[in-house]
């Protein structure tokens, strides 16, 4: 059973951001860069489902050159293979960019070359919720986002996703795409043999298919998000503080 | 403990609360500072510098003395803080030429008094069973060596200040340092985000970001935050059995320029290997804006990839554990000097400003007792001249020079380093008038203090030829030993002793004094009485308090309120400092460095006076131009200044010309030369070879703050009337029996084993006849100060402190050099010169 990780090259988060003076983008000479969360969940149960069925896990990805960075770190996770559609590194809407994944994953003859195709639930950057169904959409196969479980058996997929007060289970047919959520699974961390044997590996390139499509959505600009005032208050030191803990946990929190 | 409040008024500012800055206050304290801030842009425990991110181990043993003391100091303290883990560490050889570093290395350690021992394969094997020992020929194993959690021990440091203080130790994070302020050349205040602070003193400890305060007050701080390269990988199963932080030696693959450390469930593989990786302190984002800390940022891929597969060879086992993988992998900023020593010290165009930077996790809480120690009386017990902030002055402090030499450096931090070896970027940066001259005549140039110096001249290689029979036994056969080093050096020698030889220029640093209140400032300054005659020189110790040596150079007086000072130039940035910061406020004395003004040309040998004679207006001879003292002299065209004394015991003259016109007195006197045989002779007959048959003293050699002029046999001026810095310890010495004894010794056998004929380089432990270092009754142990070979009086001649027991002439002892011991005799007990011990050839 053949799988396809599609993943995005985005900012590493967890730093203040800060944006280009025209408020285009996301001023990212400081910044590393990574796979957004739901993605590496999505390698891994990727990879998993590939082992456990003796297919093959591929990793995808459209975006600039140097998304060669995150395609070999799913590659150093064990992927077996990679795929970079690349642009000049100017932005893709949703639209055009599920309409270049579908055409990447349509293989030949309208038949997709694999059986299992996971995204990210959302991209850790822009969050448009959408390629995931458009691509499953333009590809005519079914479709779960949310997806937070997710079993292979007797030719079929059973996802299953949270939902207030319950679980909903679906049985999709194959080949089927899903958007999976973080928590679904542990992302292994690679190995450094993995590593550095994912450096030597090859990555097709392809030229996307630019699709030309009308409405779609504009970006104005970008705004920051306030920063909020995280300075840490200490609650008291050794024994003395454990009522102030409780408290907290208890009344602010509502966690116990 | 005022936390998180900024005061108006502290005695003392320390800017950076990383273990650097969290030392020096609580040391601060502890000598009775009990007023103090520390100021961090970022959080506490971890502000984001380097010390949140070093992989925190100590392996003491360095060639370097200082620094392995002060590795052995801090790794004291970090016990006493409860926050040190004895782990012990092993450097393994891969290559035949590391087991020989390592045996170097078992030298050292012997030399400064840490317990190391070589290690075959097995037994390598034996501590570390994760080793690939299919790899390795020796192992280094340094028992003292361990690791310390530098964050927990800033915390019982600032809780300890705050103690010492009794709460007068006001801690500020989150506060950005925004300007200095700095009035009539004296550092008034530290402005920050957070309101002003004004102080009496202001240290710089604030890391990689050092030279961006500094610029605040218009001083450079010399250094340039580099990559070194880490990843953490984990969790490991072989770990799983041992309980807490680390339970074996911390491993480092010299070859590869890597480490392997455990730290609980994880392997640390740390790299030095990696092509050098410099930052501008510009580039690096703020705390806010870094996804892990500022000095964290993401690791350069490509450059580990060599790393990665040297550490799968030597660690295979942990490492390919099928549930381990890569958890943390950064490119950690630290700071790089051009030298890769810190930059410590009084900032000298900036009364009060300190710095305190470029300073491992490994040395911080020795560095900051020694730093303390230096602003609260004026000198440290573990000496720190050569890690003076002030060392690059005027000539490396631009960034280009930095990072020319930063890259250089950082390529040689596991690397074996021979200890002449010379750098090759940034070079031809300050050349003497000489230069092209010497050029010609295919000069071996060597740097010092960024001078070129010829070290010896490739035209002289007929002179080997002619003293062929004289130098046959100190042909150096074995590479090390030749490396740097020419036998030429020998022939000058001998060529100088026999005819004459111009040597220059030498890269002093000198500085003239004027003023009516010069004599008194002066005689506060040296040892030696310097209200004397106009025309006379003194060659003086200039001494710390405690009696240890500051330095030691000739005072010249030129008129009734007019003095020179000539100094070594590798002494000169610290010299200038003290003596700088030594001037009375109220008194009428200036000083004026001339050192890039005057360049200096030695002509010396028993032919000297004949070349000088023959070109000089004045009467050069013996009655008219007495030893030991100075004129003004006209060489030709060239208006000049000379001083009759010289470095190597020969007839002579240092004549001091105007810059501009050194080329024409080199071509003056060089052509004088002809008809008297003169050849130019290099820095190898100056620094050593010369120096050592006369018994002379070098500065950072020799002399140092650990030993008193008693103990280096300099106390032919007695005790004088007048007041100076250290009279009082310097008296006490003179009436005690001393301790120890500087001596010249002699190898007697330089292949006691057969073999291969080897040649000290100094620095070598000295031992009794069982094979023990010699330890002197306050604890110092004996070891090489200065090795070279004296063509001369035949024999490769030693100069080492030896305890009183043993300091008697004709003494059998042995010196350790690369895991062999060799017999030595004791040929001196002090400072008489071994060759012409009555000086008679510089008073002909």
């Amino acid at each position: 059973m053949d799988t396809v990780a599609c993943i995005k090259r985005v900012p590493d988060t967890g730093a203040k951001l800060t944006l280009t003076d025209d408020e285009q983008h996301i001023d990212t000479s400081h910044l590393g860069f990574t796979i957004s969360p739901h993605e590496e969940c999505a390698i891994e149960e990727a990879i998993q489902v590939a082992d456990d069925h003796d297919g093959t896990a591929t990793v995808l990805s459209l975006g600039p050159a140097d998304a060669d960075e995150q395609l070999r770190t799913g590659l150093a996770m064990t992927a077996d293979e990679a795929t970079l559609l690349e642009t000049d590194g100017a932005e893709w809407r949703p639209r055009e960019t599920a309409a270049a994944l579908a055409d990447a994953l349509s293989g030949d003859a309208d038949d997709p070359d694999f059986d299992l195709c996971l995204f990210g639930n959302e991209s850790a950057d822009v969050a448009n919720h959408q390629v995931g169904i458009r691509v499953a959409e333009q590809l005519d196969i079914p479709f779960v986002a949310g997806v937070t479980d997710l079993t292979i058996a007797d030719g079929k997929a059973v996802a299953e996703r949270d939902v207030t007060g319950g679980t909903e289970v679906y049985e999709l047919d194959l080949p089927a795409a899903v958007g999976v959520k973080e928590g679904m699974n542990e992302p292994r961390y690679a190995s450094m043999r993995a590593k550095m044997q994912a450096r030597k590996q090859s990555i097709e390139r392809q030229d996307p298919v630019a699709g030309e499509f009308d409405g779609a959505i504009e970006k104005v600009k970008l705004e920051a998000p306030e920063s909020t005032d995280g300075a840490a208050e200490v609650l008291g030191e050794g024994t003395d503080a454990v009522p102030a803990v409780i408290d907290l946990l208890r009344d602010d929190l509502e966690v116990v | 403990m005022s936390s998180d409040s900024l005061p108006s008024q502290v005695s003392t500012a320390i800017i950076g609360g990383g273990i650097v800055g969290n030392s020096l206050a609580y040391h601060l304290a502890r000598m009775g500072r009990d007023d103090i801030a520390i100021v961090d842009k970022g959080p506490l425990p971890d502000p984001g510098g380097s010390t949140g991110h070093a992989s925190n181990f100590l392996m003491p043993v360095e060639h370097s003395k200082e620094m392995t003391n002060l590795t052995q100091r801090s790794i004291e303290q970090y016990k006493d803080m409860d926050t040190f883990t004895n782990s012990g560490g092993i450097e393994v050889a891969r290559t035949d030429e590391r087991v020989e570093e390592l045996k170097r290395r078992v030298q050292s350690a012997k030399a400064w008094g840490e317990p190391a021992e070589l290690l075959t394969p097995e037994e390598v094997e034996d501590l570390v069973p994760y080793v690939n020992t299919d790899l390795i020929k020796a192992g280094f194993y340094s028992t003292g060596a361990g690791t310390c959690d530098p964050l927990r021990a800033g915390e019982v440091m600032r809780a300890r200040a705050d103690e010492y203080t009794d709460g007068g130790l006001h801690v500020s994070p989150n506060t950005e340092v925004l300007d200095l302020h700095v009035e009539n050349g004296s550092i008034q205040a530290v402005e920050t985000d957070r309101g002003t602070v004004t102080a009496d003193e202001v240290v710089i400890a604030a890391g990689l970001w050092s030279p961006k305060i500094a610029e605040m007050a218009g001083v450079d701080i010399p250094l340039t935050p580099a990559v070194h390269q880490m990843v953490s990988v984990g969790p490991i199963s072989f770990f799983e059995d041992y309980e807490g932080e680390i339970s074996f030696p911390v491993v480092r693959d010299m070859d590869t320029q890597m480490y392997e450390r455990q730290h609980g469930n994880d392997l640390e593989v740390g790299s030095y290997q990696h092509r050098p990786i410099l930052w501008d302190v510009e580039d690096i984002p703020s705390i806010d804006e870094a996804p892990l800390s500022p000095t964290q940022p993401p690791l350069t891929e490509d450059a580990f990839e060599q790393s990665m597969a040297d550490a799968l060879e030597i660690v295979p086992e942990l490492l390919d554990d099928p549930e381990a993988g890569i958890r943390h992998e950064i490119d950690g900023l630290l700071s790089q000097t051009p030298d890769g020593a810190p930059l410590l010290g009084p900032l000298q165009d900036v009364d009060g400003l300190w710095s305190c930077a470029a300073v491992w996790i490994k040395e911080a809480p020795a560095i900051g007792e020694a730093v303390a120690q230096w602003m609260t009386r004026g000198w440290s017990d573990i000496d720190l001249h050569g890690a003076d902030v002030n060392r690059f002055y005027e000539y490396g402090n631009s960034r280009s020079f930095v990072k020319d030499r930063a890259s250089e450096g950082f390529q040689k931090i596991y690397d074996i380093v021979h200890p002449a070896e010379q750098y090759q970027s940034a070079r031809e940066l300050r050349t003497s008038p000489f230069y092209e001259k010497q050029a010609d005549l295919d000069a071996e140039f060597f740097e010092a203090a960024g001078w070129e110096r010829p070290q010896w001249y490739e035209s002289n290689s007929d002179l080997l030829d002619r003293y062929e029979d004289e130098l046959a036994e100190f042909q150096r056969p074995n590479e090390w030993d030749s490396r740097w080093w020419s036998p030429i050096i020998l022939a000058e020698h001998l060529h100088t002793r026999e005819h004459v030889s111009m040597i220059g220029d030498m890269g002093f640093s000198i500085f003239d004094f004027r003023g009516s209140d010069v004599v008194d400032y002066l005689e506060r300054m040296a040892v030696g009485r310097v209200d004397v005659e106009v025309g006379k020189t003194v060659y003086t110790p200039i001494l710390a308090e405690n009696g240890g040596f500051v330095s030691d150079l000739t005072i010249a007086r030129l008129g009734p309120e007019h003095y020179r000072v000539v100094t070594g130039g590798a002494a000169g940035g610290s010299d200038r400092a003290w003596f700088g910061d030594h001037i009375p406020d109220d008194a009428d004395v200036t000083m004026i460095d001339r050192s890039e003004s005057l360049c200096t040309l030695g002509v010396w040998g028993p032919n000297a006076r004949d070349v000088v004679d023959s070109v000089t207006e004045e009467d050069m001879s013996h009655d008219a131009f007495e030893p030991y003292t100075a004129q003004k002299i006209t060489v030709g065209e060239v208006d000049a200044w000379a001083m009759r004394l010289s470095y190597i015991g020969e007839q002579g003259w240092e004549i001091y010309a105007p810059m501009g016109q050194g080329r024409r007195l080199w071509d003056v006197l060089w052509e004088a030369g002809q008809d008297h045989n003169v050849r130019p002779a290099g820095m190898g007959v100056y620094g050593t070879t010369g120096r050592l048959e006369k018994g002379y003293r070098l500065f950072g050699h020799e002399l140092e703050l650990e030993y008193n002029p008693a103990e280096a046999g300099l106390t032919f001026h007695g005790v004088k009337d007048a007041d100076f810095i250290g009279k009082e310890a310097y008296a006490e010495a003179i009436d005690e029996e001393n301790t120890a004894t500087l001596c010249t010794l002699s190898v007697d056998d330089h292949a006691p084993e057969g073999g291969e004929r080897r040649f000290m380089l100094g620095n070598e432990p000295v031992l009794d006849e069982n094979g023990d270092v010699l330890v002197d009754d306050e604890g110092r142990r004996s070891y090489v100060t200065s090795a070279g070979t004296g063509p001369s009086v035949g024999k490769h001649l030693l100069m080492a402190y030896l305890p009183q027991s043993h300091a008697e002439e004709g003494k059998r002892l042995q010196v350790e050099y690369m895991g062999q011991q060799y017999p030595v005799t004791v040929e001196v007990v002090g400072s008489r010169p071994l060759f012409d011990p009555e000086n008679d050839r510089i008073r002909s």
